[in-house]
Order: C-alpha cells, then structure tokens, then sequence
C-alpha cells in the first residue's frame, strides 16, 4: 500500500481517534503513520481545532432577556418571569 | 452538559400533572440550550425564537404522557431537533429528511485542503466574522448531517444521547459526525487558510 492508501484508509478513523474512542491496535497503526506522514498529521490537528472552536461557548448565545420574556408569555408563565435575572 | 443540570431533578409528578411553577423551572433550566439549538440548526434569530416557544408548547402538552425511558433532557431535545427539521422542510420542500442522502460513496471524504491554520492568534479565530463563517459554514451541512454534529460536538452530548435524540443507531451517527467534521474542517481550512497567507505576506 502506498502512502496515499493509507492516508485514505486512515480517514474513517480520525473521528475516533481525537475523541479517544478508536480501537488500541488502530491506534497504535495510526499514530505509526502519523509519524511519517505530515499531511496526515495536519488534518488531525485541523480536525481538532475545528472541533474545539466549535465546542466554544460563545456569550452572545445566551438567551436574550427579551426572547424569554417573550417565552415566558406564550407560555403562560408571565407571574414566574420576575422571579429570576 | 446535559447531565449538569439534570441534576436539578424535577418532580416528574409535578410536571407531569402540569404544574406551573415545576414548569416554569423546567423552562428556566433548558431554554437556552434549546434556543442555541435552534441557532445552530437555522442560523436565524426569529426562526430560533419560534422553534423555542414551540418546543416547549409541544414539551407542555407532551409531559403527561412522558414515559422516562429517555432522560428528561434527552426528551425535550428531540423534539426540539424535530421542530428545528420540521422548520428547514418548509423552507426546502422536498429536502430534508434525516435519513437522506448521507451514506454516499467512499472517497468523498477524503481530506483535500492541506494548510496548517492551527498556529493562527485566538482572537482571530474568534473574531465576530471567524464566528459568522463558522455559522455559516455550518449550514452548508446537509439537515442530517448537521444535526448529529449540532447536538454532539456544539451541545456537547454523548455519542449514545444523540443517537437517542435522532433515534439513529450510534454507528450511523458516528458515521454523520466523521462526515460533518471533516466537511467542517475543510471549510475552516480555505477559510483561515486564507488568512495564514496573508499574514505571512504581511
């Protein structure tokens, strides 16, 4: 199998293998190749990035004051909206 | 995450029996985390507001009948997920399905852009418009494909919850969120990838 093979072959794997779920012998045979194979080393450093700029909460996602008045009142609930910040 | 403030326990029987204090409780404890969904899923403010409030319209008529075989959270996010779905079916008639149209051909995950981007500064992968691209870049995800990666890697979920959530098996959706991942990834990279260029340049 050429590189590019085992790159390829490689790829359905890269899923688990940042989550920490592949299986031991894949991952000893992936970071094997990861040692030799800089292309593959730059995916799964990407992968990961991108995964946890994701995961960042980001602040202006909280919900605003006025979408849970709002809610509050379609839900009937207007006597509980005072009641916490 | 979830599992944080399942902690609070309600009192099933008082949700159950439509009590308005136990709900509004309910209410306060999840509805953030339903209208970010709702964020995620349309990438628009009042189509998330509006998924929001029929979320927990639905949740309130449903509750008598909730049986607990899933978690409480666990419950409510499927059907707002199902909200979420229904709401992308009305804009695209004809596309969205969760089972369509995932399980393609080999080789089409095959990763193409090769930059490292990771050395990049932290505020410039979380500006404003780093944030707006990866929103947007989040909606070229097809329907099934982003709400597997929606719920597991934004919402933080397990591979099990969200399986349970969309009622998929959990190597259907281990196979979703490789896909979205890598699609994401390659996205992200012509995007910063642009911008490791020029920095160099400066």
């Amino acid at each position: 199998m050429n590189t590019t093979d085992t790159c390829n072959a490689l790829v359905a794997s890269l899923s688990d293998y940042v989550d920490g779920t592949l299986d031991p012998s894949l991952c000893i045979e992936l970071e094997q190749h990861l040692q030799s194979c800089q292309k593959c080393r730059i995916v799964v450093n990407t992968l990961r990035k991108t995964i946890e700029l994701y995961h960042e909460p980001t602040s202006s996602e909280a919900l605003p004051q006025d979408v849970r008045a709002r809610l509050f009142l379609r839900l009937n609930l207007e006597d509980y909206l005072k009641k916490e910040v | 995450m979830i599992n944080e403030t399942e902690k609070a326990a309600f009192s099933m029987e008082a949700l159950r029996g439509g009590d308005r204090e136990e709900f509004a409780r309910f209410v306060e404890t999840y509805s953030t985390q339903v209208y970010r969904l709702g964020l995620k899923m349309l990438n628009d403010p009042q189509d998330a507001e509006d998924m929001l409030q029929e979320t927990f319209i639905k949740a309130f008529k449903a509750l008598p009948t909730f049986e607990g075989r899933s978690s409480l959270s666990t419950w409510l996010y499927r059907i707002a997920i199902n909200e979420a779905l229904m709401t992308l079916r009305k804009r695209r008639p004809n596309q969205v399905s969760v089972d369509e149209g995932v399980e393609t051909v080999e080789g089409e995950i095959e990763p193409r852009e090769i930059l490292d981007w990771c050395c990049l500064p932290e505020r410039e992968m979380l500006s404003v418009e780093s944030r707006k691209f990866m929103n947007e870049a989040i909606q070229q995800l097809s329907p099934a494909l982003r709400a597997v990666f929606v719920l597991r890697d934004i919402e933080g979920l397990s591979i099990k919850e969200t399986a349970d959530t969309l009622n998929l098996s959990e190597t259907a959706v281990k196979t979703r969120l490789l896909r979205a991942r890598l699609r994401l990834r390659e996205l992200l990279t012509v995007y910063y990838g642009e911008r490791v260029v020029e920095s160099k340049r400066a």
